[in-house]
């Protein structure tokens, strides 16, 4: 019977539920940004390519769904939303790498900029209802349909899991990673050997962007699965702070997502077991958790391990 | 090296032969712009000229118009009142935030559109804002919703309309604990204002009424609009095994979608959203601004209004003057629990049914009325309501 | 010669060089005008019309202006406390917290002195309170930069998001007045303590708050030892700690300057506009203010300029939607478009042998020959 309360087994249940759906965008988004800042530039415009990218997801699944199927359509949304973040991203790209020009400036322009897009052609999606993604159920071996419907796995949380193993590899072992981590770490050096920083930086931005755009196909396809103006409420951002949290490690960008994402359900849950008061401060948890640990494991005699050495500076 | 040079000169010219087209073209397109534009003011003066009897009213949303709640029901009853009396034209404008965003926004319905009658539609408008502005343009009338108007405190142009929507949460909860077998119930809730109070106490009393033992989680989300949170909260419910789960956000597409998803009933809010939950929705408590616009479009068009006393300044009402509605049953609502809709909807409307009546204690266990006395919809201490009823899981602070 | 001689000395900077730090950007905005006018096109609406409307709503009448000034007053001051870090080489983001926290003090300083003293004198307390409040608050990110390398750009990022959820905790539990019903508020402060607007006009005293806080930063950036050690620092921190540049005592007092003013642009919402602390303070000038920062290339009287172009653009966001059926996310991508086109005029500074000096060009000649 669907009616048996969990009671205090709700509160980790509702976190490991929550971090599974909750931390899907800040994953992909994390792994774009982090492919973004180990060129040596930052992106803070990809709040603005989450927005776009959930629109235009949630737009050509409801649109395609007459002509493809109620199967297919999801799919060719989260394709949709990839390429149309690519396009913000080419933008950020060739922009950011102007002479005199900064890409925080550029980034939150392009905020500004894509989710203006994003509103402007979304308005006639908010009311429709759009085929959403298929979950994978992951807890058939439990009785609680609480357990069963929580341990909902989305594909796209998996395929950002197995981008963090393919990341780590292309970084480490790649050649295409080598001239990304040169381009990022010295420029002079990287010029030297022959590469071009423009286009490497470009492919990284671009290659960013469209994960980031899938991260927005996340929100509206999967969780929560509805096209909104406030849909990303701040997440893009988020994702910028946790790169740097996860020290540019694709394995640590999986960590730090899923505690975001599990801190996400913390005030909802929490209040759900009668601890009712200062939900604010629980719901800003992850940013404090976020200003704690970069206080803690900085320091001032050396650069952070791991941090791209040309990152903020200008080109 | 001279070459390079040369070259990089060549094309710093061409960038200016560049520059210099599009200036020259800006210049064009501006030109062309005080051209039009002449044309363009003559045209607007002589429409007004020809529809002398045009009435311009304005309607100020703090969201998105097409959000799917609480700003599309009121641009939904604005169109209609366009639609349906003659003479009325409307000037709109959404994403209006609650600063001196809004007073310029007033201002300029009234000087440029030529506005008499506006409706700033978000209960944050109120004060300072509206009132400022009523001081300042006293032969306009200012309509806002959310009975906050008091007589003798605030300017004649001010009016306040206000529909009793807890009335229809009453009957929803009455739905939602006979269909429960638990009774338990849930209602994610953005803020802890009056009205929102209000909404989870009578849909709570209603549950009580037929189920002593019947309780409400609340939630807070802590935002009128804030999906991710609104998504978990629901969630968390379902995992608390809450049986039906209704809200007050400023679109409750999310609640809904996400409750059926997890197989728990629902019950609306703003607008009928029965098509985003086909097996679980109940009921639902739905604005009727259509038929409060239209009255009183048409008592502007008739020459009525605020300042002479031909409109009320406050204007409130329940289910029975349909300032709000129910949203018809769904599929899964049993007879029985129809059977208990409809005779607590009959009782409200008939006016023999008092929701908030003694004895009545807050769920911190202070008392709120003694047994005998009672508070009648229409009294305004209900309005300025900052506690939860007994039966209400969650606190305010 | 004269003339320009005469320029030189007032502006350290010779006469093309200011000619093109002026056409650029104005021929940025044309160029977004442009392309904002194609976008309109495909939307449905005309052009020329919607130029037009622009025009009228933000700069057409006296009304349409003072509507612009009272948009542009707190990006005056927000968008300092971007631009005054950006010269010892900072990019602080946390302006929008900075209000936050502001405004949240001069409200704890106005309910606490209420009507006991003269209105003048609170008003005082509360831009004092609001300036050390918002000061602290970014002077934090400045520590924590300079003792523990964190960096500054993300650290005020989340102090953004912490200012904001403690402003919610506040107003809707410790703080609240239960009788404001339309939304979790403070009490009311004192009407003695409200600021009034200018005479003749509804524009709010805030517009002379950042018009003097942008000059006297000017000053104090281009005209002080304090200012050339500051810039000496930004250049390169190395060399001026070799210098014996107290570059921490700099960080901290930019940082402490730069929080303070945003903070007061808090203080001048609350007792301006809100006359109590609510949610409401936080609409989006902090963000708007980093952009105006940039923009202006953070020259602090610059940004007067470019808060005043923001202003207008946001005064005709409305005209938009009633006027010409455009949705209410037009004015987003129009301030969109035109911020990426005056970002990458950043780029074109130099192109153009029209600004370039005579002298120095022949000079190079002389050295390349």
């Amino acid at each position: 019977m669907a009616t048996e309360a969990l009671g205090w087994w709700g509160v980790p249940l509702g976190i490991l539920a929550g971090t599974l759906r909750g931390s899907v965008p800040f994953l992909l988004v994390s792994l774009g940004e982090c492919l973004t800042e180990k060129s040596g530039k930052i992106n803070l415009g990809l709040e603005g390519t989450l927005l776009i990218g959930a629109m235009s997801a949630y737009a050509i699944s409801y649109l395609s769904s007459g002509i493809v199927g109620p199967t297919l359509a999801p799919w060719l949304g989260v394709l949709a939303a990839g390429l149309a973040g690519m396009g913000l991203g080419a933008i950020h790209g060739w922009l950011s790498q102007q002479p005199r020009v900064n890409d925080v400036a550029v980034g939150i322009a392009m905020i500004i900029f894509g989710g203006g897009l994003a509103n402007f052609f979304g308005k006639p999606f908010i009311q429709p209802q759009a085929p959403q993604l298929p979950t994978l159920p992951a807890g058939g071996w439990s009785s609680l349909p609480q357990v069963q419907s929580a341990l909902q796995v989305s594909p796209l949380f998996l395929l950002g899991v197995a981008i963090v193993p393919l990341m780590s590899w292309f970084f480490k072992s790649t050649r295409w990673g080598l001239y990304v981590r040169a381009v990022g770490d010295s420029p002079d050096a990287a010029r030297a050997m022959g590469i071009s920083i423009f286009w490497v930086r470009m492919a990284a931005i671009v290659g960013g962007s469209f994960l980031a755009g899938i991260g927005g196909a996340s929100l509206s396809l999967f969780y929560p699965g509805v096209w909104t103006e406030r849909i990303s409420s701040g997440q893009g951002l988020m994702a910028v702070a946790l790169v740097i949290f996860a020290r540019w490690q694709p394995w640590q960008c999986l960590w730090a997502s899923l505690l975001f994402g599990g801190a996400q359900a913390l005030g909802p849950a929490f209040q759900s077991v009668g601890i009712d008061s200062y939900y604010y401060l629980f719901n800003a948890a992850p940013y404090i958790l976020t200003l704690v640990i970069m206080i803690i494991t900085c320091s001032p005699k050396r650069t952070l391990a791991g941090a791209p050495g040309a990152l903020g500076k200008d080109s | 090296m001279s070459d390079r040079n040369r070259s990089f000169h060549l094309s710093r010219r061409q960038v200016m032969r560049g520059l210099l087209a599009t200036s020259a073209f800006g210049l064009t397109a501006k030109l062309g712009t005080g051209c039009a534009q002449s044309p363009g003011s003559g045209g607007g003066a002589a429409a007004d000229g020809g529809a002398a009897e045009e009435l311009v009213v304005g309607f100020i949303y703090v969201g998105p118009k097409d959000d799917f709640g609480y700003n599309q029901a009121h641009a939904e009853g604005a169109a209609a009142m366009a639609a349906s009396v003659p003479g009325i034209r409307l000037v709109e404008e959404a994403s209006v935030p609650e600063t001196t965003a809004v007073a310029e926004t007033m201002r300029s319905m009234i000087e440029i559109d030529g506005a008499k009658v506006l409706f700033p539609t978000s209960f944050g408008y109120f004060d300072p804002h509206i009132l400022a502005l009523a001081e300042e343009f006293p032969e306009v009338q200012f309509f806002h919703a959310g009975g906050l108007y008091q007589d003798g405190v605030h300017p004649k142009n001010v009016g306040s309309y206000f529909g009793y929507i807890d009335e229809a949460q009453y009957v929803a909860g009455v739905v939602a604990a006979t269909m429960s077998q638990s009774g338990k119930l849930g209602f994610v809730a953005a803020k802890p204002i009056p009205q929102l109070l209000r909404n989870v106490n009578s849909f709570t009393l209603g549950a009580r009424s037929v189920n002593p033992a019947a309780t409400t989680q609340v939630i807070f989300t802590g935002e009128w609009a804030e999906p991710v949170k609104e998504a978990e909260a629901t969630n968390s419910m379902a995992d608390q095994g809450i049986e039906v789960i209704t809200c007050h956000v400023d679109s409750p597409k999310v609640v809904m979608e996400t409750a059926e998803r997890r197989g728990v009933m629902t019950s609306g809010y703003h607008a009928n959203q029965s098509s985003l939950a086909p097996q679980g929705y109940l009921t639902g408590a739905e604005w009727d601004w259509s038929s409060i616009y239209t009255a009183l479009g048409q008592d502007f068009v008739d020459g009525k209004t605020l300042m002479t006393g031909g409109i009320p300044h406050i204007l409130r009402g329940g289910l029975a003057d349909n300032f709000c509605k129910l949203s018809p049953y769904g599929p899964a609502v049993s007879d029985e629990a129809k059977a208990a809709g409809d005779a607590a909807l009959a009782a409200i409307e008939s006016g023999e049914l008092v929701i908030y009546a003694g004895p009545l204690q807050t769920n911190t266990g202070s008392e709120i009325l003694p047994a005998g006395k009672e508070l009648k919809t229409d009294n305004v201490e209900l309005e300025k309501m900052d506690y939860f009823v007994e039966g209400v899981i969650g606190s305010i602070s | 010669m004269q003339l320009t001689a005469i320029w030189r000395r007032f502006t350290r900077q010779s006469l093309r060089a200011s000619l093109e730090s002026i056409a650029l950007p104005a021929g940025a905005v044309l160029a977004a005008l442009m392309i904002f006018g194609v976008f309109c096109a495909l939307a449905g609406a005309n052009p020329l019309a919607v130029y037009g409307s622009i025009y009228r709503a933000a700069f057409g009448s006296w009304s349409a202006w003072q509507n612009t000034l009272i948009r542009a007053s707190p990006l005056m001051l927000t968008a300092l406390c971007t631009a005054l870090p950006a010269r010892l080489g900072l990019v602080i983001i946390g302006n929008e917290g900075a209000l936050v926290v502001g405004g949240l003090a001069a409200v704890s300083v106005g309910l606490g002195l209420g009507g006991s003293l003269p209105g003048g004198l609170v008003l005082l307390a509360m831009a004092l309170g609001s300036l050390v409040a918002g000061g602290l608050w970014i002077m934090v990110a400045g520590a924590l930069r300079h003792y523990r390398g964190v960096n500054e750009t993300i650290s005020s990022l989340l102090l953004n998001y912490i200012a904001i959820a403690l402003l919610n905790h506040l107003v809707q539990g410790p703080m609240r007045d239960p009788a404001f019903v339309s939304k979790p508020s403070s009490f009311e402060i004192d009407p003695s303590a409200w600021l009034g607007t200018l005479p003749a006009t509804r524009v709010h005293w805030g517009l002379i708050y950042g018009l003097v806080a942008s000059v006297l930063a000017y000053v104090l950036i281009q005209r002080t030892t304090f200012g050339f050690a500051a810039r000496t620092a930004g250049g390169n921190v190395r060399a001026a700690r070799i210098a014996g540049l107290p570059v921490g005592k700099l960080t901290l007092a930019v940082c402490f300057l730069a929080g303070s003013c945003a903070g007061l642009a808090g203080m001048v919402e609350v007792a301006a506009v809100q006359k109590r602390l609510n949610e409401s303070i936080v609409s989006n000038y902090g963000y708007a203010g980093i952009l105006v920062a940039f923009v202006a290339r953070h020259n602090p009287l610059a940004t007067v300029l470019v808060s005043v172009l923001l202003g207008g653009i946001l005064a005709s966001g409305g005209i938009l939607q009633r006027s010409h059926n455009l949705p209410d996310a037009t004015v987003l991508v129009f301030q969109g478009i035109v911020f990426l086109c005056v970002l990458y005029s950043e780029s074109l500074y130099g192109r153009f042998p029209i600004f370039q000096e005579r002298e120095v060009q022949t000079e190079g000649a002389a050295v390349a020959g």
